[in-house]
């Protein structure tokens, strides 16, 4: 069963077509890779989905009901949780108030949602953390904050803005892994990813974008064969 | 770590400093205690214009401080509680009490109704829509014959001092004790509602409202309610102060000055911070008040001027105000634990 269809989605920003008429579905339960050159709309994507940009066009089908055009506030009840490229944490709050404010999202008492956001601090390896203030924190313990914030809000459909993106080499294993136990927890994920190595070894499906169009969809080993998507993206390397 | 976990969820919730907790006992002791050593009437003054004032910079930094949206007619709301109560009265003779709630009824009113086209407008310009809504009202209540227009409303005189008329002929005393339990009250409820989820949710959309949008926080609807709030607190005040000096006229109820003043203050002392209006106000008010004892009833220019110089100071060497002064763990904003 699908968790999201989209539909012919189109936007255009002047006269650029940042995307245009793209289709997929994300199954129950998978990781759906996004790769594509910078440009190609991937963030563009997400945001048409998570109601940051209205679409000119086109349709978001999420848990069997028409989003399309909804404010985020209302996506994310919807059940959608987003991280964003350039991180947002609260900065001047601590980690454990960050992850309560998204526990706000389904809490009304303000200590469930403080013990549902240790679970989930918990969860995300940096328990230890949890009284420091965001702007104290690495580039990898912010992206898991934000992963923890977005998760605190209970989302069915996790969607990742390039997870691994400027965190070093050491730390990127960690968060590979923190994002398939987040998929053995039940998490639907769409994960826009740079590293190719990661992105074919943890998704189900991968979508690839180009100049805003769709240009492949499939399973990891079709996709990394496929003629479109080495042209425009893995690079081909002449054998004499 | 399963340890840390468990460990993490019997730590209490709020971080209860001891420094704090004895120093705010001993201010209360002090405040309650105060009238009785025979301050005499300037110092019962100057301590009611501290609590009033500490109560409308409170209500600033709500707006301000916690949701991040700058008011710069914030006055308006002064005035509206003390016209509210001041007519019921002189009308109708409706007790001040009863005025105090259609004040803060009208205020939250008010504020919904200004803040639904307003705060939908980024930053600047509902600072600019709140100066203008601010002069705007003066405007209105100059020409407004029911309400005096621009001599005002007199309070009349009851014959002896009374609770349920909110005057007191013979003594400052009564005085202070009505401000000091408005003070109280307003600082407790401030503090509750800066650690309820409403608190956090203000503080998410004033430091990133689009990754507060990500987490289900409707962004205008925080901002009107936080509005709303900060008009309900600022309206008694105009209520208590009418009562007080038993005159309302638009030149000093809706003056600039007003709304000028509770953002000096707060800022001053912290903005953002629970106490930083108070520090803001124990400064200046008695500033502003010795100010005009040596320099006559014209002094407030004079005090106007320090403040610009004391302001640019904070500006350039403490943005965060003279709270931060303080050693840290005093003061840090009710840390969860």
């Amino acid at each position: 069963m699908n968790i999201l269809s989209v539909e012919g989605l189109g936007k255009s920003f002047g006269g650029i077509r940042a995307n245009h008429d793209i289709s997929f579905a994300i199954g129950q339960g998978e990781i759906l890779g996004i790769i594509g050159p910078n440009g190609a709309g991937k963030s563009t994507l997400f945001d048409l989905i998570t109601g940051y940009t209205t679409p000119d066009s086109g349709k978001v089908v999420f848990d069997g009901k028409d989003i399309t055009g909804l404010r985020p506030d209302k996506i994310c009840n919807q059940g959608i949780g987003r991280t964003f490229q350039k991180l947002k944490p609260f900065a001047d709050l601590t980690l454990l108030e960050n992850v309560m404010i998204g526990a706000f999202a389904r809490e009304n008492d303000i200590r469930h949602a403080r013990d549902k956001a240790l679970e989930i601090i918990d969860f995300v390896d940096l328990i230890e953390k949890r009284h420091h203030f965001a702007r104290e924190l690495s580039t990898g313990q912010r992206k898991r904050l934000e992963l923890a914030r977005a998760m605190a809000t209970e989302p069915k459909l996790l969607l990742m803005d390039e997870v691994t993106g400027g965190v070093d080499q050491r730390t990127i294993p960690g968060l590979v892994a923190l994002i398939q136990k987040m998929k053995a927890s039940g998490v639907t994920i769409a994960t826009i990813e740079h590293n190719i190595n990661i992105i074919m070894e943890i998704s189900d499906n991968i979508l690839a974008l180009d100049q805003g169009q769709k240009i492949a969809f499939g399973k990891p080993a079709d996709i990394q064969n496929d003629e479109r998507v080495i042209d425009a993206y893995l690079g081909r390397v002449d054998v004499a | 770590m399963e340890n840390l976990l468990s460990q993490a969820r019997q730590e209490p919730l709020w971080n209860t400093n001891r420094n704090i907790v004895v120093g705010l006992a001993a201010l209360s002791l002090f405040l309650v205690v105060f009238p009785l050593f025979g301050p005499g009437p300037f110092y019962l003054h100057l301590m009611i214009m501290i609590f009033m004032y500490a109560v409308m910079s409170q209500s600033w930094n709500v707006i301000a401080g916690l949701s991040g949206q700058i008011s710069l007619g914030h006055g308006a709301f002064f005035g509206i509680g003390a016209y509210a109560s001041s007519y019921l009265y002189v009308q109708y003779g409706v007790s001040p009490w009863l005025g105090i709630l259609v004040g803060m009824f009208f205020a939250g009113i008010i504020a919904i109704a200004i803040g639904i086209p307003m705060l939908r407008l980024s930053g600047h310009y509902f600072a600019i829509a709140t100066l203008l809504i601010g002069i705007s009202i003066q405007v209105i209540f100059q020409r407004w014959e029911m309400v005096g227009a621009a001599s005002g409303l007199w309070i009349p005189l009851t014959d002896e001092s009374s609770w349920s008329a909110l005057q007191f002929h013979d003594s400052k005393m009564p005085y202070y004790y009505l401000f000091l339990g408005f003070f109280v009250v307003t600082y407790l409820l401030v503090w509750r509602l800066s650690s309820s989820k409403i608190g956090f949710r203000l503080r998410a959309v004033r430091d990133d409202p689009q990754a507060a949008s990500s987490l289900g926080i409707d962004i205008s609807k925080y901002k009107i309610i936080a509005y709303a709030i900060s008009a309900v607190i600022m309206a008694p005040m105009g209520s208590l102060f009418a009562q007080y000096i038993l005159i309302v006229d638009p030149e000093r109820m809706f003056s600039l000055e007003i709304s000028i003043m509770v953002l000096l203050m707060t800022v001053l002392g912290g903005i953002g911070n629970i106490w930083g209006p108070l520090l803001g106000v124990a400064i200046l008010i008695p500033l502003s008040e010795y100010t005009r004892i040596y320099f006559g009833g014209t002094g407030s220019a004079v005090d106007l001027i320090l403040y610009g110089l004391i302001l640019m100071l904070i500006c350039v060497f403490r943005p965060a105000g003279l709270i931060s002064l303080f050693p840290k763990h005093w003061i840090e904003r009710e840390k969860q634990r």
